[in-house]
């Protein structure tokens, strides 16, 4: 696209995207302030996510991204699109063969590698806005890792429900310091965290970014009696058998006829086709 | 003994009017001060000052902490407050939604000082919750009850519970039994008495009901346009007054 | 067998040029140049520009054009361009005291000097629709005179010479810029303004509205309202001094507001001030209300928990393009979100009939059943 710099940004809105991304590398889980660039898309349509991106990204990468867990979802496409159209970079839809993958709500299967970096894209950044929500108090109680509030969320889930009713977004704390939103991923994801691959969040609307090295512990909120469970739907993939994904549900006609077909579409598509090498 | 707090020469001021001033005084571990005057004397500005709601233009608030000994909590780091304000010690608002989570149940607002200190285990929070109910005469069975279900005088017994789990040495109550029916007010002024007694608590209680303190304080400090103009113990202020205010005070509850 | 969903892509070209054709209506009616929006829409290419935060009435009636007439989309269009542009710098501060007034009008004084002139206003118009108009608008003169070239003095400057409008701080310094660097808080008077004038005017309009209804009342008065002309001057390193660079339109509110005073300083008037590119009167008016509001702080004013006194409120949820986008993300899809919850309603659905079947055996029928595998 003529007129636009490599991925869209200039490099001087780069670098100070870069700072912010090293920063928050520095400081595990900790929410870097940055200043986000209006951008051809809509807040709350992946605009952090595509700045870290475009931020990070160079000729020789390729791209995967991700909503859902599926390629092929319409945002998904948009941002894809977006990407080859600014940075000319190359795309696949097979995890094990991006360099860098952005995603919307879930964390591939397939284990991801040192090589790879991985980049979110996060709606409300602060783990702790829906208990408090004015900014002021909310950075205070991170500067004193005052987090007594977000077990008293978990205390009333128990009480209520017999169990932590929080199924997504479910909030780790990062190297036994801050307390960070993994984003909206399914809470069976959250053992995932703990990756080879560098993690970066992008939160474009709430100007923050926050990042997860690699292997830095992340560890999901719980008490000793009611320890944290990864949890799906149970059953297995209708279309590849998978039992170890995770499973969206498919509703197939009026009657109440429906399937589980897994969520990460690469990775039943992968799945299917080694069967079928295999046969 | 050590006083367990003593203020020194507190001053707070807003522009050119006194909030409080000059205000020294020494509590020792176990003693429950008043502190008597009609509103605008100061009492509550001088209650803030200590607790550190707000900031004293000058003076020392000494707390003898529980590691390290007397030291000035004004000086103290945020952080440091902050963990004192949620351990060793209690505040007590007049009213109760100033001092509980209206959206939490009664066991959650117990337990969130446990948790707040690293308590881990659901069930020995509720346990500690549950024996807390107990002990401010909450009945079992309302522990998942929120409190904005409950009358004014369980909540602020709730809001006792919840300030007393994690064992204070210095409690801040401010009118304590403000806004409650007469029968009530009885029922919670005993409550308090005892717990204190049993916890061995210190305790200052801003009043401007002087059946409050006859009952609950050892000691006694008339406040007046932001100045203590008479202090002493408690029977010895009520029964036989020096200042001419605190005669008028007196002779004004004595007339009711 | 199920097969999952595929064609994003050609799903999304598709939607485009449909999106098109629609935007361009019946092809046997006219097609609207961007000229004919930029002069006959004029205050919707000004309310582009504010919000948009981009002066160029060309390219505000091109995104009007290119937004079928949804005028938030078409501020969208404009930020997005915007920040792609090179910066030169900054300008100097816009004197609005040296402003060739289309209009200009004070509540609280019945006359003063350069006169209260009303100017293209829908004021006292009756709010009739005008049939001839659906016929033919025609080239409607009005009566010119040329203008009095006697300086028109801000209505402020009267009450301040006498004490009676609290003076503000003066400052030379650099304001933080909202578009360089993330918004924290608290954020100073300057941030405030800039946040508010590229606000959502709906949203500046109904916290101005609420605080006239007595959420955080604060009497205003409008010392003066004016529109017209500034010039922009902007100093140029090589050169050394400031020259001017063009002229913009701007609406500039003033309101004069009540203050108590207290023991040690005698009771004054304080304002509230609003600023936006073009004639955007209805903003300007609802900017200064709610910068009066949020000033309570500074003022020693009691802070009555209303939204428009909230600075963290108002400024997080004024800018209307991280409202939008925020506020229709939820259309975007949410299958894997929405999974963990049903999975975990089911779950708590079966637990609860467990517990009341062991309590009262064989009673009731499962109230869910299992989903089919």
């Amino acid at each position: 696209m003529s007129g636009y710099n490599f991925a869209y940004l200039d490099e001087d809105t780069k670098r100070m995207i870069r700072r912010a991304i090293l920063k928050g590398l520095a400081v595990p889980g900790y929410q870097v302030p940055f200043a986000s660039r209006e951008m051809p898309m809509p807040y709350g349509w992946g605009t952090g996510g595509v700045q870290v991106s475009a931020a990070v990204l160079v000729p020789e990468d390729v791209m995967k991204v991700i909503d859902q867990g599926a390629d092929d979802t319409t945002n998904a496409v948009s941002i894809r699109a977006f990407f080859q159209k600014t940075a000319q970079v190359a795309v696949t839809e097979a995890t094990g063969e991006a360099t860098l993958i952005q995603t919307r709500h879930r964390i591939p299967e397939r284990p991801l590698t040192e090589d790879q970096i991985l980049v979110y894209q996060v709606p409300i950044p602060e783990p702790l806005r829906f208990l408090e929500p004015r900014e002021t108090e909310t950075r205070k109680m991170h500067a004193l890792a005052e987090y007594g509030l977000m077990h008293v969320k978990l205390y009333e889930d128990i009480a209520r429900h017999g169990e932590i009713a929080t199924s997504y977004a479910y909030p780790v704390k990062v190297a036994d310091r801050y307390v960070m939103d993994p984003s909206p991923i399914p809470k069976f994801d959250n053992p995932k965290l703990e990756s080879a691959a560098i993690q970066l969040f992008g939160a474009g609307r709430e100007q923050r970014i926050y990042a997860l090295p690699p292997w830095t512990p992340a560890v999901s909120l719980d008490f000793e009696d009611h320890p944290f469970e990864a949890r799906k739907a149970p059953g297995c993939c209708g279309i590849c058998g998978a039992e170890d994904s995770y499973l969206d549900e498919v509703i197939l006609d009026d009657a109440g006829g429906r399937m589980f077909v897994c969520s990460d579409t690469d990775y039943c598509r992968s799945r299917v086709a080694a069967a079928e090498d295999a046969a | 003994m050590n006083p367990i707090l003593s203020v020194r020469n507190l001053e707070k001021r807003y522009g050119a009017r006194i909030g409080c001033t000059g205000v020294s005084f020494d509590l020792y571990p176990g003693e429950v001060m008043g502190i008597v005057g009609e509103s605008g004397s100061g009492k509550t500005t001088l209650l803030n000052c200590m607790a550190g709601g707000l900031v004293p233009d000058s003076g020392e608030v000494v707390f003898d902490m529980r590691e390290g000994g007397p030291r000035d909590v004004l000086k103290l780091s945020e952080p440091r407050r902050r963990m004192l304000a949620r351990t060793d010690w209690a505040f007590v608002h007049q009213n109760p939604r100033d001092g509980l989570r209206m959206g939490v149940s009664a066991g959650g607002n117990v337990g969130e000082r446990l948790m707040s200190v690293g308590a881990r285990n659901y069930g020995a929070i509720r346990a500690e919750a549950q024996d807390w109910l107990g002990r401010v005469e909450i009945a079992d069975d309302r522990i998942d009850d929120r409190p904005r279900d409950f009358s004014g005088g369980m909540q602020q017994r709730l809001q006792i519970a919840r300030n007393l789990v994690t064992g204070p040495r210095l409690a801040f109550m401010d009118e304590p039994t403000g806004g409650l029916d007469v029968s009530v007010q009885a029922r919670l002024l005993d409550l308090i008495r005892g717990l204190v007694h049993d916890m061995g608590l210190s305790a200052i209680v801003v009043t401007h009901d002087l059946a409050v303190v006859r009952l609950l304080a050892d000691r006694l400090m008339v406040m007046r346009q932001g100045r203590v103009v008479e202090q002493g113990l408690t029977d010895q202020v009520l029964d036989d007054p020096q200042d001419a205010y605190t005669q008028l005070l007196v002779s004004s509850v004595l007339q009711v | 067998m199920y097969v999952a969903v595929k064609g994003g892509e050609r799903a999304i070209n598709n939607a485009h040029a449909w999106l098109a054709e629609e935007r361009r209506g019946d092809t046997g009616i006219a097609e609207l140049s961007i000229e004919q929006i930029r002069e006959q829409l004029a205050l919707a290419v000004n309310r582009v520009m504010a919000e948009g935060s981009l002066y160029d009435p060309d390219l505000a009636a091109l995104a009007i054009k290119q937004s079928r007439g949804d005028l938030i989309e078409a501020i969208f269009l404009i930020r997005a361009y915007r920040t792609t542009l090179p910066r030169f710098g900054a300008s100097e501060p816009l004197d609005t005291g040296a402003m060739d007034c289309d209009r200009r009008i004070s509540a609280t004084f019945k006359d003063a000097p350069g006169g209260q002139i009303l100017g293209p206003t829908f004021d006292y118009t009756h709010r009739l629709l005008d049939f001839k108009l659906a016929a033919e608008g025609g080239a409607p003169e009005a009566v010119s005179e040329p203008a009095d070239p006697m300086d028109i003095p801000h209505i402020a400057s009267f009450l301040g010479a006498e004490g009676l409008l609290q003076e503000e701080a003066k400052s030379d310094a650099t304001p933080r810029d909202l578009t360089r660097e993330p918004l924290s808080f608290p954020a100073d008077r300057a941030v405030r303004l800039q946040a508010l004038t590229r606000g959502d005017e709906g949203f500046l309009l109904g916290l101005g509205y609420s605080t006239q209804r007595g959420y955080a009342r604060n009497h205003a008065f409008v010392g003066e309202l004016r529109i017209g002309k500034v010039p922009v001057e902007m100093e140029i390193p090589e050169l050394g001094f400031a020259i001017e660079i063009g002229e913009i339109d701007v609406t500039e509110c003033e309101t004069v507001n009540q203050f108590k005073g207290s023991k040690v300083e005698p009771p004054q008037f304080t304002r509230g001030y609003g600023l936006v590119f073009g004639q955007t009167e209805r903003k300007a008016i609802s900017m200064a209300l709610v910068d009066r509001a949020l000033r309570w702080e500074e003022l020693g004013e009691e802070n009555a928990g209303a939204a428009a006194q909230n600075v963290e409120f108002v400024l997080s949820h004024s800018d209307n393009i991280q409202a939008t986008g925020f506020v229709e993300h939820i259309k975007l899809p949410h299958y894997v979100d929405f999974q963990a919850e049903l999975e975990l309603v089911r779950r708590l659905r079966r637990e609860a009939e467990a517990a009341q079947q062991a309590a009262a055996p064989d009673a009731t029928q499962p109230m869910v059943e299992e989903p089919a595998e």
